[in-house]
C-alpha cells in the first residue's frame, strides 16, 4: 500500500471518529450530569466525566416513584398496544396492496397514499378526537391517530411484492387461504421488513409527546416524554418570571437528566437488539425508492 | 331495443362486479381495518377545513357556526406572523435539505472506504443513534450545551476568554443551531440510504477504473456520484415536496418554544399550534393549516411531475 493511500485511510477514520464523537457527546453530557452532584453542576457546568459522582438523582426518583412509574406504565402500554395493532393492520393492508391480482389495488393504494399529500390539519383533527370521538384524556388518543402511517405501508408493500408469485400460487393450489398465505409464507419471509417497520412504529409511540401535548390534561396519564417536556417547560417558565418559593417543587438539574436517561434507556436497548435487521430492511426500501 | 341492450350490459356489469367482489373478499377484508382507520383519522378531518371559512364558536360547533367567507384568510395574511413563519419554514427547510444532503453523502462515501466490517457497523450504530432520540430529549441535550449558567458551550467560551452568550434570547444564532441539530439527528439515517445505493453499484466499474489507474477520488467523481444521481434526485424532490411542513418537535422543543426567538424560529406548524391552543382562534388556525396544506399539495404535484420525468418508476402516483 502506498504512503498516500495510507494517509487517506487515516483521514477517513479520523473524520468518522470525530463525527461519532459529536453524535455521542450530548448523550455523555446528560448521563454524566445525571450521576453528578448538584453543586458540581452549578460550579463546573456539564462535563463529560462527573466531577463528583452522586447517585442522589436516581435515589430521589426511586424514593418518590409514583409519577415516573405511572409515566412508564402509560408509555409501555401505549407502545405495546399501538405497535401490535398498527403492525397488524398495516401488514394486512400492505399484503392486499402487494397482490397483483387484487382487483381494487390501484384504488386502495391511491386512497391510502393521498393522505401523505393532503390533510385537514391540526384543528379538524383535534376537533375529531376531542368532540366527535370523545377521546380527550384517554389512552386511545395516544394510540389511534398513529395507527396507519402510509410511509410504513409503502415500505412493507415494497418488501412483500418481492416475494415470487409462483410461491403464492402453489400455496393456493395446496388449498391455503389468503390469511394462511399471509401468516405462514409472507410474514416469515419478510422478517427484516417487519422488524424495520416494527422498530419505526415502536420509536414513534415511545418517543411521542405531541399527542399528549394535544389531548392530555390529566397528569396521571402523562407518558414519559411528555412528563419530561412538562418538567422542562415549568423550569423555563420559572426562569422567565422567578417567583420565590416556586422553585422548590422542581427537580434539580441532575434529577431532570436522570429522568431523561431513564426515558431513553429502553429504546436504546431495543435499537441495539433490532439493528441487524434494520439495515437489511431499510436497504430494500431505499434501493426501491 | 336500445334501452334493453343498455339494461343488459348494466346487469352483466353489476353481476361481474359482484363476482370480482366475491373473488377478492379476503383481500378486501384484510384491507378493511386499515382503511377504516384512514377514513376516520385522515379523511374525516378534511371536512373540518370548512372551519377556515367560519367564525367558530363552541356552542354551535363546526357546522353550526356562522360563515365568515374569506375573513380568516384576510386576517391571517394581514399579520406579519404568517408571512414571517412562511419565510422561516421554507428558508430553514431549504438549509436542512442542502446540508443534510451534503453531510450524508460525505458520510456515506467515507463509510465506503472503511474495509473493516466491524468498524463500519460501529460507526453506523453511533451515527445512527441520534435518529432514535425523541425531540424532547434532544431539547435536553441542547439545553445541556446552551444554557447560560451551566451549559458546556458557555463554559468553553469562558475558558477561551470570551463572554458567555444568552443563547435562548438571541434569534440571530438559531438558523445555524437548528441546521446543526437537524443534520446531527438525521445524517446517520440519510447516509444509510445513500450507502445502500452505493453498495448497489456494480463492482465491475471500479475494477475497470482501477485497471486504468484511476485514483479513489477520480472513481468517486466519475462513477459513484453520477450513478447516485437518480437516488439523490428522488430524495431531494421528496423533501422539497414537504418544504411547507416543518418538523414540529425540532422547532418546539429545541428552541424551548422561546418567544424571544420567534423572528427566526417560528414556522407555520408552531404558528398554527399557537394560534389554536394558546390564542384559541380555531378559524384562523384552520385557515393557516389549509394554506399550508394547499401549498404543500401543489409542491408535491410539481415534485412528482419532476420525478416522473427523471425516473417514472419512482413517482408516487
Amino acid at each position: 500500500m502506498s504512503r498516500k493511500t495510507e494517509w487517506g485511510r487515516g483521514l477517513v477514520h479520523l473524520t468518522l471518529l470525530l463525527l461519532a464523537v459529536v453524535c455521542i457527546v450530548p448523550l455523555l453530557l446528560v448521563v454524566s450530569a445525571s450521576f453528578s452532584d448538584e453543586t458540581a453542576i452549578a460550579e463546573y457546568g456539564y462535563t463529560i466525566i462527573p466531577k463528583s459522582i452522586s447517585l442522589y438523582a436516581y435515589r430521589y426518583i426511586l424514593s418518590n416513584p409514583s409519577q415516573i412509574f405511572s409515566a412508564y406504565e402509560v408509555t409501555i402500554i401505549v407502545t405495546i398496544v399501538g405497535t401490535a395493532l398498527s403492525l397488524l393492520i398495516s401488514s394486512c393492508l400492505a399484503y392486499a396492496l402487494s397482490r397483483r391480482d387484487f382487483a381494487y389495488r390501484r384504488g386502495f393504494a391511491f386512497f391510502i397514499y393521498f393522505t401523505m399529500l393532503f390533510n385537514g390539519g391540526l384543528v379538524p383533527s383535534y376537533m375529531l378526537v376531542t368532540q366527535t370521538l370523545h377521546l380527550k384524556n384517554s389512552l386511545g388518543s395516544l394510540i389511534l391517530p398513529y395507527l396507519i402511517v402510509p410511509w410504513f405501508v409503502l415500505l412493507l408493500r415494497t418488501y412483500f411484492s418481492e416475494i415470487p408469485e409462483p410461491l403464492l400460487e402453489s400455496a393456493k393450489l395446496e388449498g391455503a387461504g389468503e390469511l394462511r398465505i399471509l401468516w405462514n409464507i409472507v410474514l416469515p419471509l419478510s422478517l427484516p421488513a417487519i422488524a424495520t417497520v416494527g422498530l419505526f412504529i415502536i420509536l414513534m409511540y415511545w418517543n411521542d409527546w405531541y399527542l399528549a401535548l394535544l389531548y392530555l390534561d390529566d397528569s396521571h396519564k402523562f407518558p414519559l416524554q411528555y412528563l419530561l417536556y412538562t418538567i422542562m417547560q415549568n423550569l423555563s417558565a420559572i426562569k422567565a418570571n422567578p417567583m420565590p418559593g416556586m422553585a422548590i417543587h422542581l427537580p434539580g438539574e441532575n434529577t431532570r437528566m436522570a429522568i431523561a436517561v431513564l426515558a431513553t434507556g429502553p429504546i436504546l436497548f431495543v435499537f441495539l437488539f433490532v439493528q441487524r435487521y434494520f439495515v437489511a430492511g431499510l436497504k430494500v426500501g431505499a434501493v426501491k425508492g | 331495443m336500445k334501452s334493453v341492450r343498455i339494461q343488459g350490459s348494466r346487469r352483466t356489469s353489476r353481476s361481474s362486479f359482484i363476482v370480482t367482489l366475491k373473488r377478492n373478499k379476503w383481500l378486501l377484508l384484510l384491507a378493511a381495518p386499515a382503511t377504516i382507520a384512514v377514513i376516520l383519522f385522515s379523511y374525516l378531518p378534511m371536512f373540518g377545513v370548512v372551519l377556515a371559512f367560519k367564525r367558530y364558536n363552541f356552542t354551535d360547533g363546526i357546522f353550526g357556526s356562522p360563515w365568515s367567507g374569506f375573513d380568516n384568510f384576510k386576517y391571517l395574511f394581514a399579520t406579519r406572523d404568517a408571512f414571517n413563519s412562511t419565510i422561516n419554514t421554507v428558508y430553514l427547510n431549504a438549509l436542512f435539505i442542502v446540508f443534510s444532503l451534503l453531510g450524508s453523502i460525505v458520510v456515506a462515501l467515507l463509510m465506503m472506504e472503511v474495509r473493516n466490517k466491524w468498524l463500519v457497523k460501529s460507526y453506523q450504530s453511533v451515527l445512527f443513534f441520534p435518529y432514535f432520540i425523541s425531540w424532547v430529549i434532544v431539547g435536553y441535550f441542547a439545553y445541556a450545551l446552551l444554557n447560560y449558567d451551566t451549559g458546556t458551550v458557555n463554559r468553553l467560551l469562558e475558558a477561551a476568554g470570551l463572554d458567555a452568550v444568552q443563547w435562548y434570547t438571541k434569534p440571530q444564532y438559531w438558523p445555524a443551531i437548528l441546521v446543526l441539530v437537524y443534520v446531527w439527528k438525521n445524517v446517520g439515517y440519510f447516509s444509510l440510504i445513500y450507502l445502500a445505493g452505493m453498495l448497489g453499484i456494480d463492482k465491475e466499474y471500479y475494477e475497470a477504473a482501477t485497471m486504468d489507474g484511476a485514483t479513489r477520488l477520480q472513481q468517486i467523481r466519475k462513477i459513484t456520484l453520477p450513478l447516485l444521481v437518480p437516488l439523490i434526485t428522488i430524495m431531494v424532490l421528496m423533501q422539497v415536496g414537504r418544504i411547507f411542513f416543518a418538523d414540529f418537535g425540532l422547532f418546539f422543543n429545541v428552541t424551548q418554544n422561546s418567544g424571544a426567538l420567534y423572528s427566526t424560529t417560528d414556522v407555520i406548524d408552531t404558528y398554527v399550534f399557537r394560534t389554536f391552543r394558546v390564542l384559541g382562534d380555531a378559524g384562523m388556525a384552520t385557515a393557516a393549516g389549509l394554506y399550508q396544506a394547499i401549498c404543500g399539495l401543489i409542491l408535491v404535484c410539481i415534485s412528482n411531475w419532476l420525478v416522473k420525468k427523471v425516473n417514472p418508476d419512482n413517482a408516487l402516483f
